[in-house]
């Protein structure tokens, strides 16, 4: 029942993305110009810029980067309907749907704390603020299911390094937008909104931690946490926060919205550890999206190399 | 007779409805990007819905006097048996893939799977004694007796999913707020009867009949719903401390 069927439509025959997304941008702006003339109204700039932020605009110049993996990449469809997005429901396939919601320009992101130059940026100035790269990792959820995600992005200690953090900083605390009309969600008390997620300033500054602003070469689709996210591949899912609005590097630790629903369950650093079982599930084993058989659970999510001196001397099953 | 026969036919088919959804899904290579949890999910919520139908038979044919109701009792108590045993299925076979040490594991130390499975097990000795020859070699008080694991099966069952959410509990409180009305009205039914015995040991029949639906009860209540004449019902009931001694 779970052997694929194969698809009645060649390879070749199947318009390439973007083509396809040329084509889509193609009639929205010919007809909004349409419409704008029809009207009288046209307002300077505007069909430019409207495709710049739209989900699915390819992305320039994204370099390829060597902390990529080689596995065989997660299809862009699974990618953008299994979600975790609480703010737009806990179903999995609903952020796909009622994500549309959300209103990603203006968008601004506060960078403030302990740093000596606090800053609102605006989303597309943060964009620009070091050269985008492509990072293909995997991703392994708390609740045992992975795929492996071309991200676009670039490193977070590029904007700490910009910022400037002072002796007392610790900790980033990051926390999502919180807004009830835009991420319907929200008005149910699920979790205690705002969505908030933390990292040592270690851990921020290692090369693989990225703020993510695009998947697949274009614009992040909102389900997966537009404008801009935070990827940090070798803890579960969750820590990666989505639609960020605020940065506050801080002295404590903050505490995360997970550790708030059920902090025996849910750690601070939530490292993928196939040896620490979440206490109602074993963390031995993931399966793969479109995969079959499941797969064992990598330490660190396979990142082992790049991390594992982060937790020198931390007892993981303590500090899970 | 006749009739019945086919309604009975009809709701066996809608019974089935789920899994030839899930089944079209399947074949179709629809079922998202996880198929086997939507599987899982499905065929676990459809046990669910199943025991909560069954559950509410008996206190529907109370409410409604539609004594026929109870004839399709055994087949909704069967097909909650039939997903049941799908899901158990989905679980070894797609998702464990037959490794008994790890189902093992799972039982033993997974609280919500320890609840899921000792409720699918409840299941097996009322899905063998389902049948008629199974009711008469038991005695029907011994049959009703053992079938009343039902209860704890159900329990078990919305135990387990709440235990497995994350952290929206909804839909596993609906489960359990439905199942508690069911159980609720049997305690309630329960409760009644204690009381009946009781009076029954002091009072002769007749009064216990006034006693039971009130002395000016009409007879012939067309008009009124079958839940307003359990109203009635409750009114000339409570009317009744006046004239007791």
């Amino acid at each position: 029942m779970l052997i694929k069927k194969p698809s009645d439509i060649k390879g070749s025959e199947i318009t390439d993305k973007e083509t396809y997304l040329n084509r889509r941008r193609f009639l929205i702006e010919t007809s909004a110009a349409a419409a704008a003339v029809a009207t009288g109204f046209v307002f300077p700039g505007h069909l430019g810029d409207s495709g710049e932020a739209h989900a699915g605009t390819k992305l320039d110049g994204v370099r390829k980067s060597p902390l990529s993996t080689g596995e065989k990449k997660t299809p862009f469809k699974d990618i953008t309907n299994y979600n975790n997005f609480y703010e737009f429901g806990t179903d999995k396939y609903s952020p796909a749907k009622k994500s549309k919601s959300l209103i990603t320009r203006p968008w601004t992101v506060a960078v403030e704390g302990e740093i000596s130059r606090p800053k609102v940026y605006d989303v597309d100035e943060l964009i620009k603020l070091s050269p985008l790269e492509e990072r293909i990792y995997r991703l392994r959820c708390v609740e045992g299911w992975s795929m492996v995600i071309p991200w676009v992005g670039y490193p977070l200690n590029a904007l700490i390094k910009v910022v400037e953090p002072t002796s007392k900083a610790k900790y980033l605390e990051f926390v999502t937008l919180y807004d009830p009309k835009q991420m319907p969600g929200q008005r149910r008390g699920v979790l205690d909104w705002p969505y908030v997620e933390g990292l040592r300033m270690d851990e921020a500054m290692n090369p693989l931690a990225i703020l993510a602003v695009g998947l697949y070469g274009a614009v992040l689709p909102n389900q997966n946490g537009a404008p801009i996210r935070l990827v940090v591949p070798w803890k579960y899912g969750f820590k990666s926060i989505k639609s960020i609005v605020r940065i506050r590097f801080v002295e404590k630790q903050p505490k995360t919205a997970w550790e708030k629903a059920a902090p025996n369950e849910y750690g601070f650093y939530s490292n993928v550890n196939p040896e620490v079982d979440h206490p109602r599930w074993s963390q031995a084993r993931e399966r793969r999206i479109g995969e079959f058989f499941k797969r064992k659970t990598l330490m660190f999510n396979g990142y082992a190399d790049h991390v594992a001196h982060l937790y020198k001397g931390m007892d993981l099953k303590i500090h899970f | 007779m006749k009739f019945l026969t086919w309604i009975k036919v009809i709701i066996f088919l809608l019974c089935l409805i789920p899994l030839g959804h899930l089944g079209w899904g399947a074949f179709t290579n629809n079922l998202g990007a996880n198929p086997i949890e939507v599987i899982t999910r499905s065929t676990g919520k459809w046990t669910l819905i199943f025991l909560l139908i069954t559950l509410s038979v008996s206190p529907l044919r109370k409410i409604t006097r539609l004594q026929w109701l109870i004839k399709f009792r055994r087949m909704l108590g069967l097909f909650a048996f039939f997903y049941i045993c799908l899901h158990f299925t989905t679980y070894i076979w797609l998702d464990q893939f037959f490794d008994i040490m790890a189902i093992g594991k799972d039982v033993i130390k997974r609280p919500f799977i320890t609840v899921g499975f000792s409720s699918f097990v409840l299941l097996i000795p009322l899905a063998l004694t389902s049948t008629r020859g199974m009711i008469k070699r038991l005695g029907g008080r011994r049959w009703q007796q053992l079938h009343r694991l039902i209860y704890l099966s159900a329990i078990g069952g919305v135990v387990h999913f709440l235990w497995l959410v994350k952290a929206d509990l909804q839909r596993p409180l609906i489960y359990g707020a439905v199942l508690m009305l069911l159980l609720g009205f049997r305690i309630a039914v329960w409760a009644r009867l204690t009381q009946v015995v009781k009076f029954f040991s002091k009072h002769r029949p007749t009064d216990l009949r006034r006693w039971l639906w009130g002395p000016a009860r009409r007879r012939s209540p067309e008009h009124l719903s079958p839940h307003s004449r359990l109203l009635g019902r409750g009114q000339a009931r409570a009317g009744r401390s006046v004239g007791r001694p």
